[in-house]
């Protein structure tokens, strides 16, 4: 068999292979995107579903200033949860990535992050609510009279995303992490910088694509949030997965909960796009070390 | 995830110009060798930096996060316990572990719907993206990059979209919602990570052993099955394993796409907890919870190429 032959043969025996899965993603993933983007134009229909029509309502019922406090919020809300997060969960990475254990403590942040996430949500609940583990325990001790007010706000829900999401970005760093050549650190650490000094500027600038990544899955998830507001906020803490649920369950406008599901996929895609760049500059470094590490002396 | 070239060179050009650092270190450093030691003597990894300190911070933060990420999952097991229904402590009963095992029929039809669907769903996504990653590592062709993108973006995307997407497309192609559109679901948001955990198992994969096992005389079938397929093992079942678990957990897609008699478990949780929580829902923490622990356990070796893929 000649070489274009067997090129040939190759490239159709990979589409072969690969189109199953193209084509399952294709059916049930862009073209119902794409049925999104067709919705948000059209003209929503009496009982649900669209009427044939072409129109800009959707977008300008978007603007309605009620719409823009809640996208504001999310994107806020996201934000602080989204850094609270990291921050969290950098240190744990890197004990873990530095520990003999390393299998016993994947298992022990693999384990509640399996577990259903309804009973997670629920076990905040009854540990948060107004005779909940909480205040019970507080009464039973004397320190307060009466229930606090720990369930249906803004807090609960941001202490709620943190606990959902944690696990979403301990796993990438420590993966990351337990990559990286802590000689570097010591080496920092002998040519005189302080501790501090060589985590932030040999560390941190090392582990960048999979700080990156973290946030990433971190923060678009708690972005379209829906469950958590639903069950644990209250009426200040509405985010925009909630409003898209609504508007499909309840108002019935798909035009609308289509524009919404838009503007998220828009700013996820935008996301992806920042990582992927970023880790395969990251690779490309990787892969020409010596060239780099010329330039560069080693660090970043 | 692989991008062409050309953005690869683009990237490094712009890191090398951003070059003027303040610091320069050698690459590495060599540590002391034993006497006797041919050539540079470098430590194993777990024993590097000795004077890493049990009680640092970072082991304190570890600690203090996995004690939150349990504290949940004890106050609930505890209550399970619990004779009253409320938060105060009344005395020891088993009464809701009775009322979970024998009083409850709709909980355990919702259950054995959810067993279905994760076995049936993350089987053919197993296979799908199994198949499709070996594809995509072994020939070169031109929509590959689309198959790379388009298998991405689902993990990303919040699952509200991902649901209300799917409910919009099953009403307008008039597929009726049921048992059928959530394994349709489950098998298109399991895809992608099967097919990212077999991948990445490839990236490891010297592909010359293929052309040593043409050259042998195996056939393009025997190759595949004798060669690739028990290399890529390990990530297969971490994929399949990844799959089950997101099948059993998953509630905010099913919700969309799940229609009357098709109620999987998270969405039976979700009912108990709106409308009137029964400490039953304790019970069933429980038991849920050690299966995860006996699935963990049992998959202890995988659990880092699983890290990977998230």
């Amino acid at each position: 068999m000649n070489s274009h032959m067997q090129e040939k043969r190759g490239r159709r025996l990979g589409i072969t292979y690969s189109a199953p899965m193209g084509l399952w993603l294709t059916f049930f993933f862009l073209v119902p995107l794409c049925i999104i983007i067709l919705y948000s134009f059209l003209k929503k229909g009496l009982y649900g579903g669209v009427e044939w029509e072409f129109t800009l309502t959707a977008y300008r019922q978007m603007l309605n200033p009620n719409f823009m406090r809640v996208f504001l919020r999310t994107l806020w809300v996201a934000a602080l949860s989204t850094v609270i997060t990291i921050t969290l969960a950098l240190p744990c990475g890197y004990a873990m990535a530095r520990s003999r254990h390393q299998v016993m403590w994947l298992a022990l942040v693999i384990i509640p992050f399996w577990t259903n996430s309804l009973i997670r949500i629920y076990a905040w609940i009854a540990i948060l609510s107004s005779e909940g583990f909480v205040n019970e325990a507080l009464k039973a001790l004397g320190v307060i009279g009466e229930s606090l007010p720990l369930i249906y706000n803004q807090g609960a829900v941001i202490t709620v995303l943190i606990y959902m999401y944690i696990p979403f970005a301990i796993l990438p760093l420590f993966t990351t992490i337990d990559k990286f050549d802590f000689q570097l650190l010591e080496a920092a650490r002998d040519l005189g910088a302080s501790k501090p000094e060589s985590i932030f500027k040999v560390l941190i600038p090392n582990i960048r694509s999979g700080i990156i990544t973290a946030v990433i899955f971190t923060f678009i998830p708690i972005f379209g949030a829906y469950t958590v507001p639903l069950l644990v906020g209250g009426k200040d803490s509405y985010m925009i997965g909630n409003i898209i649920v609504d508007q499909v369950t309840k108002t019935r406008n798909w035009p609308l909960a289509s524009a919404f599901s838009l503007v998220i996929t828009v700013v996820s895609t935008i996301g992806v796009i920042w990582m992927m760049t970023s880790t395969a500059s990251e690779r490309a470094r990787l892969k020409a070390p010596a060239q780099v590490v010329d330039a560069n002396g080693g660090i970043s | 995830m692989s991008t062409s070239p050309k953005v690869k060179s683009a990237a490094v050009a712009a890191k090398l110009k951003k070059q003027p650092k303040k610091m320069r270190l050698e690459p590495s450093r060599l540590v002391e060798a034993p006497k006797g030691t041919p050539g540079p003597y470098k430590l194993p990894k777990n024993q590097m930096f000795q004077d890493h300190r049990k009680f640092g911070f970072s082991n304190i933060m570890l600690v203090l996060v996995i004690a939150f990420l349990f504290m949940p999952l004890f106050v609930v097991v505890t209550y399970s316990f619990n004779a009253s229904r409320g938060m105060r402590w009344t005395g020891f009963s088993l009464e809701w572990y009775y009322k979970l095992f024998f009083d409850s029929k709709e909980l355990w039809r919702a259950f054995a719907n959810s067993f279905v669907i994760a076995i049936t769903s993350s089987i053919v996504a197993t296979f799908l993206g199994s198949l499709s990653a070996i594809g995509i590592k072994w020939y070169k062709f031109k929509s590959r990059s689309y198959i790379q993108v388009v298998s991405f973006l689902p993990m990303v995307l919040p699952e509200v979209i991902i649901g209300i997407s799917m409910l919009i497309f099953f009403t307008a192609v008039k597929i009726p919602l049921g048992m059928f559109s959530i394994f349709v679901a489950h098998t298109t948001f399991n895809l992608p990570f099967v097919f990212l955990l077999v991948s990445a198992r490839l990236e490891e994969f010297d592909f010359s052993v293929i052309e040593a096992a043409r050259d042998l005389g195996a056939t393009e079938r025997q190759t595949l099955m004798k060669v690739i397929v028990p290399s890529i093992m390990p990530g297969v079942m971490s994929g399949l394993l990844m799959a089950i678990t997101m099948s059993l957990e998953d509630f905010v897609i099913t919700f969309f796409v799940s229609g009357p008699g098709s109620t999987t478990l998270p969405l039976y949780v979700y009912s108990m907890i709106r409308y009137g929580v029964s400490p039953v829902i304790n019970a069933l923490s429980l038991v849920l919870i050690l299966g995860i622990m006996l699935l963990a356990l049992g998959f202890r070796r995988f659990l880092k190429t699983i890290a990977a893929s998230s």
